[in-house]
């Protein structure tokens, strides 16, 4: 049932899904931020490098004698050799004029003096960095300008760069692994108590309509108040329409009583045997009619106590016997002797609504009367069958017909050997209703002894 | 037998005192609590039926007065479906036995009998004819000092012989007096009970007679 309901996906999927989802988007964020926050850190280590560099070499520019002197100093281009194997280029120039370098080292046009100008560019197959400042000089009175610009290329930037990105990369995927694993936990436990509700639901007979009780979180508690309102509803039509059962029969029955009393009475005024047959088939008719309403009174009755299942403690042996005396009367009818066959072990109680128990045997005890030969005996017999207890009708009539044991306890179903006796098809439905009611079975069979008989035994579980 | 049927339901009372009174019963009938009293004062009655639901007051209390009295007629209760729980009930406050409405008459009848049968103890309820003396409710025959216990059949073919002696009651009427809740009887099942109590009757001056063509009849040789 819940399989072929499933329709468009399970929250419990989406829930994780959405989730997950949640988790990679947040992972791949973390990545992307965190790895562009490297790269600037990195570059800007560069950058601060070479701008070192360049006012190194820049400081290093003086004026002696009129001219301009130029005297490298080491530490200008090691400070830049220890940071990686990236090679170093630089180049000098006087104005417009190029003094020492590297002459076609792309540079800025137009450097300005102070801070060092940065900028980036591909130079002899590399990708580089370059850092350019300029300095003004007095030389000789007139102002000149020297424009010093170190570059370097990327390739030790790259490498850190792909470093940290592993790295980075690493942690966003153990991220995301830890997140997935905290979402489905989450879904999981989220649509628990949903899973709970569902088993006690369908735990549950297919006549127990009670409100459902247990707990639920907040969110459910609508969707609880719905199935109870439909319970409660379902509920209220099952015993109106009981009402109207029991209501019906009892207003079938009373007239139907009046009729058969003048039937009677008619058929001792008259001589004529067809008109004798006539009537003797209205009072057998009367009589199938008052039976049956009779016994759809006590299915309903039945049914509705089935629903609302009173548990004490019922004594096998005492419901055999309670069950035989009321019907004592009737097998008297017949001339059929009632005998009763205690257990061996005494004692024998289930657990159960002994009104129901008791109409469930009376049912059957009703139909070994109906159905076996005047003069004839019919055994009630308790005994034990490892956790059931069993109360067995034995007769000496026909037994039941063997093809169609299956179909016996169906409503309204007769055996096709009943021809002639008065019955509804509902005495077997009623005892096994209530043998299920009690957790137990209806077994219906034949006696395998000479003559035969049928043998209906109710198994119930004993406490 | 004297029987007071204590139900308010017009329809109802009819057909049971109707039903009654076909065996030869006489049956008073109250429909209300007050009218009851008054019968049960005045009148002395083998057995009383009681409904439970009565214009004028719950029939369990009519019941339990009645045993505190000590009045001894039996009492079977007739009980509603929606009294189902209270059935033991009404055993615990006297009552002989119960029957839930709506009922069949062969049930009603057979349980009345059984009541009469069980409260009569000792007390005989003898019928006499000629030399055999004939008690209903212990389902005895007695032929001489020969008693023979009888079967319900026999007891009910029996019944109805002696109730008129020398009367001639025709294969028919005897089934249909016998078996009318019974599916396929034939008419012949009436010699199987007839020649039972012949046998019982051996010897006595009392006999069942065969009168061709008509029937039987119960007379003294």
């Amino acid at each position: 049932m819940i399989a072929a309901l499933s329709g468009p996906g399970s929250i419990r999927r989406r829930l994780i899904i959405q989730l997950l989802a949640g988790a990679a988007l947040l992972a791949l964020v973390v990545f992307v931020i965190v790895r562009g926050y490297a790269r600037d850190l990195a570059a800007e280590s560069q950058d601060n490098i070479l701008a070192a560099s360049v006012t190194a070499i820049l400081d290093s520019v003086s004026v002696r004698d009129g001219a301009l002197q130029l005297d490298i100093p080491y530490s200008a281009f090691s400070m830049l050799g220890n940071v990686s194997d990236d090679r170093v280029f630089y180049a000098v120039s006087h104005g417009p004029r190029f003094i020492t370098g590297y002459e076609d080292l792309p540079v800025p046009v137009d450097p300005r003096t102070g801070a060092p100008q940065f900028g980036t560019a591909v130079y002899d197959g590399a990708e580089i960095r370059v850092a350019t400042a300029a300095r003004r000089l007095s030389v000789a009175g007139r102002p000149e300008v020297v424009a010093v610009s170190v570059a370097q290329t990327r390739d030790g930037l790259r490498q850190t760069l792909t470093r940290i990105s592993r790295n980075v990369a690493g942690f966003g995927l153990g991220f995301f692994m830890l997140a997935a694993a905290l979402g489905v936990f989450t879904a999981r436990s989220a649509t628990l108590p949903l899973r709970d509700l569902a088993v006690s639901v369908s735990r549950r007979g297919p006549e127990d309509l009670r409100p459902v009780e247990a707990p639920v979180p907040e969110e459910m508690t609508p969707l609880v108040g719905a199935l109870n309102g439909f319970m409660g509803r379902l509920s209220a039509a099952l015993s109106r329409s009981e009402d109207l059962i029991a209501e019906a029969a009892h207003r079938v029955r009373t007239p139907l009583a009046t009729v058969r009393t003048q039937a009677e009475i008619t058929l001792r005024r008259v001589d004529k045997p067809e008109n004798r047959e006539a009537v003797r088939e209205m009072i057998r008719a009367i009589d199938e009619s008052s039976r049956a309403a009779g016994q759809l009174l006590d299915h309903a009755m039945v049914s509705f106590r089935s629903e609302h299942l009173q548990s004490a403690e019922v004594g096998l042996d005492r419901l055999a016997s309670d069950a035989a005396d009321r019907l004592r009367p009737m097998a008297d009818l017949r001339d059929i002797a009632l005998e009763l066959c205690p257990a061996a072990e005494p004692g024998l109680k289930v657990k159960g609504d002994a009104i129901l128990l008791q109409s469930a045997l009376l049912n059957l005890i009703d139909n070994a009367i109906k159905y076996a030969p005047p003069d004839s005996d019919v055994i009630v017999r308790v005994s034990r069958e490892g956790a059931y207890g069993t109360v067995a009708v034995e007769d000496a009539g026909k037994g039941f017909p063997p093809e169609a044991l299956g179909t016996l306890t169906t409503r309204f179903v007769r055996g096709s050997n009943t021809l002639g006796v008065v019955g509804s098809g509902l005495g077997l439905t009623i005892a096994d209703e209530v043998a299920r009611a009690h957790g137990g079975h209806l077994v219906l069979g034949n006696l395998d002894r000479e003559g035969g008989g049928a043998c209906a035994r109710l198994h119930l579980p004993l406490l | 037998m004297r029987y007071l049927l204590v139900e308010d339901n017009d329809q109802l009372a009819r057909a049971v005192s109707d039903r009654l009174s076909l065996d030869g019963h006489v049956v008073d009938r109250a429909a209300d609590l007050g009218t009851a009293d008054a019968f049960v004062e005045t009148g002395d009655y083998d057995l009383i039926l009681l409904d439970i639901m009565l214009p004028d007051g719950d029939g369990r209390d009519f019941l339990q007065a009645h045993r505190r009295a000590q009045r001894p007629t039996p009492v079977i209760v007739l009980t509603a479906r929606s009294e189902v729980s209270d059935r033991v009930g009404v055993l615990d406050l006297g009552a002989d036995d119960y029957i839930v409405k709506p009922f069949d008459f062969a049930e009603l009848e057979a349980r009345c009998r059984a009541v009469l049968r069980r409260r009569s103890g000792g007390a005989s309820n003898l019928q006499r004819f000629g030399d055999v003396a004939f008690d209903p409710l212990a389902c005895t025959l007695r032929v001489g000092d020969r008693e023979v216990q009888l079967r319900t059949r026999e007891l009910r073919l029996f019944e109805i012989l002696i109730g008129a002696p020398d009367q001639v009651f025709s294969k028919s009427k005897l089934v249909d007096r016998l078996f009318s809740h019974d599916a396929d009887v034939t008419e012949n099942a009436i010699e199987v009970y007839i020649g039972r109590l012949r046998r019982h009757l051996s010897g006595a001056r009392a006999q069942i007679v065969t009168v061709r063509g008509l029937g039987y009849r119960l007379s003294l040789t």
